[in-house]
């Protein structure tokens, strides 16, 4: 469950102040699906970044499933992003020179997970996304859809308890976009908290709750 | 992240770019390689002088009129007392003194059926080729008391030759500073040491030496003592003779370790100034691993972003940077070794006399060094890297 409280987020551009996030309040239980919307330039990345504990916020609290995450320090932090929060990126962010199950493996790789352990972990993964017959093709063998699925594959094999996805069909067809759309809905039938940025009404429309923000502000 | 992942993260990184860490890598080998050879040839040299400078043999010590700290200044000088053949007599008698070699040098004309040459004229006595070992190669040496003033003489190697050529000198009358001498015997050829040609040279016994070049002192004594004999021992020994005879302390000892020390200093530091010299193409080597690394951190900052997204830590990410740092070096270092292999082999063969020696220590500390330099070539570029922000990393394409 996640809470946040009164959140604050300001950019200083030279003389200017960019108001990102202005006073967000908000709580989210376990296993919701919510679709973040809004102009651009409305804080929507901001607030993925500070949920997903890669920003601070300037003042509010922000608690992750009764953790306060505003007062931990950076080594905390890290352990908590790795253990709770996975990413789904617009562009990937797959590793070029590592293979399809290399890229699954590389979070558990990072957190010192003992290699058989590891393992089992990216074969459950690779089976459940359908990856096992792409599993050591390298990225650039692979089409838009498949890459960004072997990505939804490495956020969700430390078995994070909500995924965070920025626009994460912004780089695809209609069809390979649907299909995983469709992957990330079934992810949250089985529990994980979805939270997906996009422009896409009719995607937008799908999530069983809608986030609208402007100048920083959920209306 | 444990240490075999980072280790094969270093590594699949670093050959992602074959060519580029090749040619890095091989920046580095040159300074290695140049490095390396040019301390090797110094610490030949420095071999091979101390060697050709222990052939007088190691137990052996010299003894010069006047004190160390006097010399050079002339109003004391006037006190030392000569050096004679008599305490060169004496000495002989010491316990543990085996031979004994009154040196007396100067330099002239040495005649022969109107061949002239000039050469070195040492006055020794009978104990010289002994003690030196200095073999006789025809005839023989100076015999009987050491301070027998006859007019025989030995000829050094070139100095027969010269005068001789393939000819038999032995039993021959040759004028040597203007006096007949008898060549009785010659010494076999001792090559050079330092620059000085050790054969161009005339032994004549002390005594007539000193009447040559009208002396009333020795230049040197030498004296070689026995094996079970300790050399602080003999030292105090010979001082307390000197002193018993000259009245007071005016003589200075060198033994062969003195010698053997300051030549080393020397040297050493001859060797070291060479590799300082060697040391600029090292440099070389670590700013081209600098370069390529902060290319490499520009490319991949993206990937920052998403290891730090992961989970990865600040240090981690230092921690990987600074090993392809490291593993760039050492690869570096590795093919500067093979380079230099190479290198000896080619150079043995255009000169096979040049002396070159390569020890253990010194190949492991190329690698050591290669590594230390990769890692300080590394610190800027990954904590360039450690401290990128991950949102604007993951941000860049
Ligand atoms: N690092 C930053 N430095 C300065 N200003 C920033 C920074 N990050 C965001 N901003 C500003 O904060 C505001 C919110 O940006 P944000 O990226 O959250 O918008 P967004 O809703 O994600 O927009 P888009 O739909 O274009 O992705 C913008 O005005 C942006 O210019
Ligand atoms: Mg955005």
């Amino acid at each position: 469950m996640i809470e946040l409280k009164h959140l604050e987020k300001k950019f200083h551009i030279g003389d200017q102040v960019v108001h990102a996030l202005d006073d967000v309040s908000l709580r989210i239980e376990q296993g919701e699906y919510i679709a973040v919307m809004g102009p651009s330039g409305s804080g929507k990345s901001t607030l993925m970044n500070i949920l997903g504990l890669l920003d601070r916020a300037n003042s509010g609290d922000y608690l992750l499933d009764g953790i306060n995450a505003s007062a931990l320090g950076e080594a905390e932090r890290t352990r908590l992003r790795s253990d709770k929060i996975g990413f789904v990126f617009q562009s990937y962010h797959l590793v070029p020179r590592l293979t399809a199950r290399e890229n699954v493996e590389l979070p558990m790789m990072l957190s010192g997970i003992p290699v058989k352990q590891r393992k089992k972990a990216v074969d459950d993964v690779l089976d459940k996304l359908n990856l096992m017959d792409r599993a050591h093709h390298s990225p650039n063998q692979l089409s838009g859809g498949q890459r960004q699925r072997v990505a939804i594959g490495r956020a969700i094999v430390m078995k994070p308890s909500i995924l965070l996805a920025d626009e994460p069909t912004g780089n695809l067809d209609s069809k390979s976009g649907e299909e995983v759309t469709k992957l990330l809905e079934s992810l949250n039938d089985e529990g994980i908290t979805l939270m997906i940025v996009t422009h896409d009404p009719t995607l937008g429309a799908r999530a069983r709750r809608q986030l609208n923000m402007l100048d920083g502000r959920i209306v | 992240m444990n240490w075999v992942d980072a280790g094969r993260w270093v590594i699949s990184s670093v050959f992602s770019h074959r060519f580029r860490s090749l040619l890095t890598a091989l920046g580095m080998a040159v300074g290695i390689a140049s490095v390396t050879l040019l301390t090797a040839i110094g610490e030949g040299v420095q071999h091979y002088v101390l060697d050709s400078f222990s052939q007088f043999g190691a137990r052996i010590i010299a003894i010069n009129p006047g004190l160390k700290e006097t010399h050079g200044s002339g109003g004391l000088l006037s006190t030392v007392r000569p050096l004679t053949l008599r305490d060169a007599q004496a000495l002989k008698q010491l316990a543990g003194v085996e031979k004994v070699v009154p040196v007396v040098q100067g330099s002239g004309t040495v005649e022969f059926n109107h061949r002239q040459r000039n050469g070195v004229i040492l006055g020794v006595g009978p104990d010289m080729s002994e003690a030196w070992n200095f073999k006789v190669a025809q005839g023989r040496f100076f015999s009987g008391d050491l301070e027998d003033a006859r007019p025989t003489a030995v000829l050094g190697y070139t100095m027969k030759k010269e005068l001789f050529g393939e000819t038999s000198p032995l039993g021959q009358y040759i004028r040597v500073g203007g006096q007949r001498f008898r060549v009785i015997g010659t010494i076999e050829e001792k090559g050079q040491m330092l620059g000085m040609d050790l054969d161009d040279t005339i032994y004549i016994p002390a005594q007539n030496g000193l009447q040559m070049f009208n002396r009333e002192s020795l230049m040197e004594i030498n004296v070689v003592f026995s094996a079970n004999t300790s050399l602080q021992h003999l030292e105090k020994s010979i001082m307390q003779l000197m002193i018993d005879r000259h009245g007071r302390e005016d003589v200075t000892l060198t033994t062969q370790n003195d010698m053997l020390e300051s030549m080393d200093k020397i040297l050493s530091i001859l060797k070291l100034s060479v590799g300082a010299l060697g040391s600029i193409s090292l440099l070389v080597g670590a700013v081209g691993i600098l370069a390529i690394m902060t290319t490499t951190v520009k490319e991949r900052t993206a990937e920052v972003g998403l290891l730090r997204a992961l989970g990865a830590d600040k240090k981690t990410v230092l921690h990987l940077f600074l090993g392809e740092a490291i593993v760039l070096a050492l690869m570096g270092g590795a093919l500067g070794l093979l380079l230099l292999f190479m290198l000896t082999g080619v150079l043995h063969m255009a000169l096979p006399g040049l002396p070159v020696t390569f020890n253990v220590f010194f190949l492991g500390l190329a690698l050591f060094v290669s590594a230390l330099i990769g890692l300080i070539a590394g610190v800027f570029p990954a904590g360039q890297a450690a401290n990128l922000d991950p949102i604007k990393a993951l941000h860049e394409e």
